[in-house]
């Protein structure tokens, strides 16, 4: 089998000439959980909208079993989960369940088969008891967890996530961190929230100036502190990483 | 974020008893009835009105079903009636016949027929949609227009504006509480240009979050048309409902339009 993710010396360059990629090169195989860590302006999100499509670049990238080019995006779009930093821009429907079915419904599913799959998925991120509500009436917690059901409702093969504590209370991070960890999907977490990453990822690289700086287990990757000074990153005072296990993938 | 005040937004949204029938017959009942009777009181006759009076009592009966007290009604009907009521102001001034001498100014007689006439009109319209909006929510409005086939585009725009009126009136007060904080007390015109760099702020944000939901729509497979989840159902209490409002309007306006 493929791997999920296969970026071979991928390249981008914004019209204002600013260089935002300069050669990733990175392998996600199935199930894996991978943060990818780096220090604001290092490409995260620019990386990040090359996966389904929405920015295209130079060089060879493949994303749930196809090829990222013209022919292929309608195709790709449902595979690729990918959650957006604010809630507020992924959620764009009057109600929570009109919301959840916009993905489904334009993948063609039956209306009576999508009424079920948002229920389904509404349970997964425990927010069944949401459905008819507008977003702007839910707490950052909450629609983050619907923002995220809104993209696993249609089944995505790879569940991205840019930034998804940011903006969040220590206790609603900790619930969007139990939801995460029951969901079995192929992850990339994009942060810089390291202990986050340390809980939730097995597997961590650092993208840095428009490259892959650090590829390893994140245990590893977090307790090299030479490592993470050189790429502008930090654990909060006390944090170990060597004492946190990440959740079983 | 959401905390922090809605202030423009207070006096929206479901009013009365949510359990009442009203608020739970079918949107597309409620939106065809109010819609229905607004309609008849425009198209009414200037002096036709026993109609005028039914559909006032229609009115009435709703509200004390829903159970919307006149000063919750008032409270709503209040901010939109001014701007109905600016044309029909001029009436009683321009019109011609009787005149009634008022010292400097006179007014026509049959100018303030046709103002009294044109306000209870406008009073009915807006308590239509007053009443409609207390008893329905918005995306059931929403769910209603589309499924009576007012154009998807239409109701797609007036459902932006509705998501994302909150997510702006929120940016506007942080950046007046911003500007106050650092000590902004306009005195003269020339203060106000801090207003328009605000106003400019404002935009290009707006701006930039519009193109970010665009590229969130298209990630979810949008291609330029948004099929719907039809969860509405249409029973029995809803066509009684629709029923009830025609019998007790449309006969006597018939009548009426025969002279």
């Amino acid at each position: 089998m493929t791997c999920v993710i296969d970026a071979a010396d991928l390249r981008f360059r914004y019209p204002d000439g600013r260089e935002a990629l300069r050669g990733v090169n990175l392998a996600v195989d199935h199930g894996e959980r991978v943060a990818v860590l780096g220090p604001n302006g290092a490409g995260k999100t620019t990386f990040v909208y090359h996966l389904n499509g929405l920015l295209r670049g130079q060089g060879r990238l493949e994303v749930a079993g196809l090829e990222v080019e013209d022919g292929t995006v309608r195709e790709l779009r449902p595979r690729v989960g990918l959650v957006f930093q604010d809630p507020d821009d992924q959620l764009f429907m009057p109600t929570v369940r009109e919301d959840v079915a916009f993905g489904p419904l334009n993948m063609g599913e039956r209306p009576s088969a999508v009424e079920a799959r948002v229920d389904e998925t509404l349970r997964m991120v425990r927010m069944e008891h949401a459905a008819e509500r507008p977003p702007h009436q839910l707490s950052m917690g909450e629609r983050r967890r619907v923002a995220i059901a809104t993209v696993l409702a249609m089944r995505p093969q790879l569940l991205v996530l840019d930034e998804p504590t940011a903006n969040l209370d220590p206790r609603a991070r900790r619930e969007l961190l139990e939801v995460l960890t029951t969901i079995e999907r192929t992850m990339l977490v994009v942060t810089h929230d390291l202990p986050f990453a340390a809980q939730l990822c097995e597997r961590a690289v650092i993208l840095s100036q428009g490259r892959i700086a650090a590829d390893g287990a994140c245990t590893a990757v977090l307790a090299d502190g030479d490592l993470l000074a050189a790429h502008d990153l930090e654990l909060p005072a006390g944090f170990d990483p060597r004492l946190v296990t990440a959740a079983a993938a | 974020m959401s905390g922090l005040c809605n202030h423009a937004l207070h006096g929206t949204g479901l009013a009365g008893s949510p359990a009442s029938p009203v608020h739970r017959l079918d949107p597309r009942a409620k939106v065809v009835g109010f819609l229905g009777l607004t309609l008849v009181a425009v198209t009414t006759p200037l002096d036709g009105w026993p109609v005028f009076v039914a559909c006032a009592f229609v009115l009435a009966a709703v509200a004390a079903t829903a159970r919307i007290g006149p000063r919750t009604i008032w409270r709503r009907v209040r901010f939109v009636l001014p701007l109905v009521l600016f044309v029909a102001l001029f009436l009683p001034f321009v019109r011609g016949g009787d005149q009634i001498d008022l010292g400097p100014v006179s007014l026509s007689a049959a100018g303030l027929a046709a103002f009294a006439a044109v306000s209870a009109k406008a009073l009915l319209g807006t308590t239509s949609a007053v009443l409609l909006g207390a008893t329905t929510t918005f995306p059931a409005t929403l769910r209603a227009l589309e499924s009576l086939r007012v154009p998807r585009l239409l109701v797609l725009i007036a459902g932006f504006v509705y998501r994302y009126l909150h997510v702006v009136v929120d940016e506007v007060h942080r950046m007046r509480a911003a500007l106050t904080a650092r000590g902004y007390q306009p005195r003269t015109a020339l203060g106000a240009a801090a207003i328009g760099r605000v106003a400019t702020a404002l935009f290009l944000r707006t701006h930039a979050r519009g193109e970010r939901v665009y590229l969130a729509m298209l990630s979810r497979g949008y291609r330029g048309s948004v099929p719907a989840l039809d969860t509405l159902r249409f029973g029995a209490t809803d066509v009684v409902f629709v029923a009830a409002v025609a019998v007790s309007l449309l006969p006597l306006r018939l009548l009426l339009a025969v002279p």
